[in-house]
């Protein structure tokens, strides 16, 4: 009953290739649609932002799914990452019209002039025109990307060396995120905070240096980036997850003490997982927002964090392709529900409008699918898949029924 | 010839009455023209003159004159006061008599129409006659007008009126008012100090709008200190007060000239370009301040633009004159004592204030006890964090509603909302546990999801059914207003009533879990579920009423909030991750813990809310930062479970 094991990467995880197939169809497709005139540039962006969302999705996935975190605040990471580009964005641009609009004078404006007429254009709306001090790096594109990465990444690591090393798991730790969620939103919710109060940072659409350039094309770059980012992260996290490392990381999912037992340091890993996703959700962020041309502190309340999670689920966990298709899936109808596309069912006495009625049916969708269909969407590809490789493990998985070994073993 | 007969007769009639009259009618006749057409600044002296003549019937008259009711007869020029009678001929009474002395044709009368300056004007004078009124509500009104607007002449009547006021409650405000005003306008600086020491003893707002009053400062400055000043502080420029700020002043009380302000220096040096340069510097060099102030200053030398100061000369002249506060007080005794008595007052405020805010955070925990013990209890036998719990309270406040449009009287319609709140989350959190949490016994984070579903769900729900505008839950009018001990400590009815209820609550859920055999069971199955139901307990059972009975007191908890909070589809939100802090925080599975925690947090809310009270949001970013680090010291919570029922 012994079978070989192929021994490349790709060949021990088919489903990458067809992954990246799949990919690299869509983005090539949706381009030349585009470019012939079939799709709206809006909804180029609408698709390039849910590449953005599956990406999240997908480190979302890693977290939970195989690393058994259900943490409630990538999205905060995610939102990180977009203030952190957005404030260049913005910084840069300001930049540019205020020196346009400078530049008539006679006679030229000292540096401290155009410094408090950008702060005046940018923080006019909160009452003020001085720079707040996270703002010292704004005009360099290289930190601000930097900042993209390291202020999550720090952020993860302190946030998950404080929580794992005191063993807070489970359940409690979800709250612990969602309540570092809550707070960060709070935070940036006061007009003090140096980045707008509830204002958010708008007009990033518009990328400084290629005013010239068309949204046209704009966005059919982004969405290209977008696509990259996602296939690059898929192929990282695929990566992560197979090997030894991903058994130990699954292990700890299934039974964190009996893991620590075995001699490994929990901990390391957890956190290593964890700081891992925050920084690619990050960057999923910083992607996102110049396409959405707009955020502000509502985008990381709590609620999105678990709407992540939702997609997940939806999607299936514990397979990476589910995640993609979760939050591909749950974010486009979404979108088409609220926004008016689905017909009005009139029931005779009561017309359903799916913009009131769209929240009520996702709820229970949800809760229909973690109830009967644990395995999410993405659990109908086993059906396709008839030639299941024969598991070479045998016997006993264990008494809990929380852990997934049988049908991970199956798999 | 009737008219003349008529004319006649009305002489007649009141010939002998004018003389009766002599003292208020000739005493307004000496007036008359002031009081025909007063205005505001120039009554004072008909008024002065009249209050000091001594005259009883002068505050009948003042009194009228204020209400409107005085009329003055254009063929003599005297006044009555005078009603519509039948067919508009007017009935003329004479003021100081109350006796009807004729009658008169509108056309004939003028009636006085004093503007509202002016009837401010007459009712200070109205106040120390009504401060010995017989009728109690004229006293209360006139000591009511004094202490809105205290002046020197009120303090002599007021004094006059303390000894023969017959109501205690009243005499001693007046007494109080009298101290007030004699801490202020006394004539010594004895009776003065006196005064204040006594006020020294009085924490109330207005008594420190006084003392605040002595305290008050003139910021002036001059080459030194001036002899004589009552000087409160010498200032250092650059720490105390701003650079800028302190030339500004010395530009006010000129003692110096003034400077150009940089942006007419860049309109001066615009204007005079000359072929692509200022005073021979080209503009392209002028991007900084110094190139500027130098190009500008060759043109004052040119005579072309007013000369400014330098930097250097204006810091020069701000090092060589001294900055000071004045008191506009002049006597350095008064405001000595004023001072200290005020420290006095706000250490006392302070240890109030501390009361006050320990009574918030008492109303604010015992809220969150409400809302977080039926999550506490669900969570610690059941292991399930229950997301939709919010949602509970929302439909707990929804009912009360509900019940409140049917049932119009406020107070019973409370007695009904409470345990129908109460039956409806009870069969919500059943079904729920029926239909979906009972399947996901054992995956603590799906059932975490999937009531998650719920809450959206029913939040959705409660938008398309009630609307998104918020509902009122009305409150018992007995609840209305607050119980005072003091000006500075206060708290409302409506949150000793939660408080109580809160206490109801405790006490019955201890008496459940300890003192009936439901109680027993529930604790066996949170220790040891295996175990539990090898005694023949029921866990399913057990689970479905503890289920049940946490979402019910959401419900009750629901309508408490909503009594004081407004009733929308997310006010369940705003609570739930405060129950849930309180959960984590307080430990798990125990009452008291939970109590713990909601204190803890009550406490510390309004701790950080004082530290600083325009910015709540703040409050809570440092509340969420404080818990997660409190988590790293007890992990399992205040009050955590010990042994087997630890789980590991």
């Amino acid at each position: 009953m012994t079978r070989t094991v192929p021994k490349t990467f790709i060949g021990r995880n088919p489903s990458v290739l067809w992954f990246l197939l799949a990919l690299a169809i869509f983005t090539i497709g949706v381009t030349l649609m585009a470019q012939a005139g079939f799709v709206s540039t809006s909804f180029v962006k609408t698709l390039g932002k849910t590449l953005c969302l599956c990406l999240i999705a997908v480190a979302m996935d890693v977290v939970w799914g195989y690393c058994g975190i259900l943490s409630l605040g990538h999205f905060a990471f995610f939102g990180i990452g977009g203030y952190a580009v957005g404030m260049w964005l913005m910084y840069a641009r300001t930049e540019n019209i205020v020196a346009t609009s400078l530049s008539g004078r006679p006679i030229p404006p000292t540096e401290q002039e155009v410094i408090d007429a950008i702060g005046t254009q940018i923080f006019g709306v909160v009452g003020s025109s001085e720079f707040p001090l996270i703002w010292s790096f704004a005009d360099s594109l290289f930190l601000q990307l930097l900042a993209v990465v390291l202020v999550p990444g720090l952020l993860a690591l302190v946030f998950g060396w404080l929580a794992f090393r005191s063993r807070v798991t489970g359940v409690y730790l979800s709250i612990l995120t969602q309540a570092m969620t809550l707070a960060l939103s709070l935070y940036l919710f006061q007009n003090d905070s140096g980045l707008r109060g509830n204002n958010g940072l708008s007009g990033l659409q518009n990328i400084p240096g290629y005013e010239d350039v068309s949204q046209a094309s704009l966005s059919i770059a982004f969405f290209w980036a977008s696509a990259v980012a996602l296939a690059a992260g898929y192929v990282l996290f695929a990566w992560v997850i197979s090997g030894k490392m991903g058994s130990v990381i699954r292990a700890i999912r299934d039974n964190e003490a009996r893991v620590r037992f075995l001699g490994y340091h929990v901990e390391s890993y957890k956190l290593f997982v964890f700081t891992l996703t925050a920084v690619i959700s990050a960057l999923a962020g910083a992607l996102y927002y110049p396409q959405a041309g707009i955020i502000n502190p509502a985008e990381i309340a709590p609620i999105a964090s678990i709407y992540l999670a939702v997609w997940v689920a939806i999607g299936g966990r514990g397979r990476l392709y589910g995640a993609v298709i979760g939050a591909a899936f749950v974010s486009l109808l979404s979108s088409w529900f609220t926004g008016g596309g689905a017909p009005d069912i009139n029931l005779g006495f009561y017309v359903i409008r799916w913009t009131d009625w769209w929240l009520v049916l996702l709820g229970l969708s949800f809760v229909s699918v973690t109830l009967f269909f644990p395995k999410g969407i993405g659990g109908l590809f086993d059906m396709i898949v008839i030639n299941r490789p024969v598991t070479d493990r045998q016997g006993d998985y264990g008494p809990d029924k929380g852990a997934w070994r049988r049908e991970e073993g199956q798999e | 010839m009737f008219r003349a007969l008529v004319f006649a007769f009305l002489a007649c009639c009141f010939m002998p009455m004018q003389a009766g009259a002599q003292d208020l009618q000739s005493l307004l006749q000496t007036h008359r023209d002031e009081i025909a057409a007063p205005s505001r600044s120039s009554v004072g002296v008909a008024l002065d003159d009249l209050a000091g003549s001594g005259v009883p019937a002068v505050a009948t008259f003042l009194e009228l004159w204020q209400d409107r009711q005085v009329w003055q007869r254009e063929a003599d020029g005297l006044f009555f006061l005078a009603e519509e009678g039948e067919g508009g001929v007017y009935t003329l009474t004479d003021i100081e008599t109350g006796e009807v002395v004729g009658t008169a044709d509108k056309s004939e009368l003028t009636e006085l129409r004093p503007n509202g300056g002016v009837r401010r004007e007459i009712a200070s004078a109205l106040v120390q006659f009504q401060l010995s009124a017989p009728d109690i509500e004229r006293r209360i009104a006139a000591v009511d007008a004094i202490a809105r607007a205290m002046n020197a002449d009120q303090l002599t009547p007021l004094l006059g009126a303390i000894d023969n006021e017959p109501d205690a409650a009243l005499r001693a405000r007046k007494e109080r008012l009298a101290g007030m005003l004699a801490a202020s306008f006394a004539e010594t600086t004895q009776e003065r100090v006196a005064a204040i020491e006594a006020l020294a003893d009085d924490l109330s707002v207005d008594v420190r709008a006084v003392l605040n009053q002595l305290l008050t400062t003139n910021r002036s400055v001059a080459l030194a200190i001036p002899q004589g000043g009552n000087v409160a502080a010498v200032l250092e420029p650059g720490s105390d007060l701003s650079l800028d700020t302190a030339y500004e002043m010395l530009v006010a009380a000129e003692l110096a000239p003034a400077r150009v302000p940089a942006s007419a220096i860049l309109a001066a040096l615009t204007e005079n370009i000359v072929d692509g340069t200022v005073a021979g510097t080209p503009t392209a060099e002028l991007n900084t301040t110094a190139a500027r102030e130098a190009a500008y200053a060759a043109l004052a030398e040119q005579g072309l633009v007013a000369p400014t100061v330098i930097e250097a000369e204006a810091q020069a002249a701000i090092a060589a004159h001294t900055y000071f506060d004045v008191y506009n007080e002049s006597d350095v005794a008064v405001t000595d004592a004023a001072r200290l008595a005020l420290s006095a007052i706000e250490t006392r405020v302070g240890v109030n204030q501390f009361v006050d805010l320990s009574l918030d955070a008492l109303s604010l925990a015992s809220i969150y006890f409400l809302a977080a013990i039926g999550l506490a209890i669900t969570f610690g036998v059941m292991g399930v964090i229950n997301m939709a719990h919010g949602e509970f309270i929302m439909m707990g406040a929804y009912t009360g509603y509900v019940v409140q449009l049917f049932i119009p009287d406020y107070t019973i319609s409370i007695l009904v909302a409470l345990p129908l709140a109460f039956a409806v989350t009870f069969g919500a959190g059943v079904a729920m546990d029926r239909l979906v949490i009972r399947w996901l016994y054992h995956r603590p984070l799906e059932t975490l999801l999937a009531t998650f579903g719920i809450s959206i769900a029913l939040q959705q729900l409660a938008k398309n059914i009630f609307g998104t505008q918020a509902r009122p839950l009305t409150s018992p009018g007995w609840l209305d207003g607050a119980w005072s001990y003091n000006d500075v400590i206060s708290i409302s009815y409506i949150r000793i009533a939660i408080f109580i209820l809160a206490l109801i609550f405790l006490a019955l859920i201890l008496y459940i879990l300890k003192r009936t055999r439901l109680g027993l069971e529930v604790r066996a199955v949170t220790q040891n579920p295996g175990m539990a139901a090898s005694m023949g307990i029921n866990p399913d059972r057990i689970n479905m009423l503890t289920f049940g009975l946490g979402s019910g007191i959401a419900g009750i908890a629901g309508v408490a909030i909503g009594l004081y909070a407004q009733v929308t589809s997310e006010m369940g939100s705003a609570y739930i991750v405060q129950s849930f802090m309180t959960v984590v925080v307080g430990g798990v599975g125990n009452v008291w813990g939970t109590l713990a925690g909601a204190s803890l947090i009550g406490f510390l809310q309004k701790g950080i809310e004082w530290f600083n009270p325009s910015n709540t949001l703040a409050a809570q970013t440092y509340m969420i930062l404080f818990i997660i680090l409190f988590i790293q010291f007890r992990p399992k919570g205040i009050v955590a479970l010990k042994g087997r029922a630890a789980g590991d």
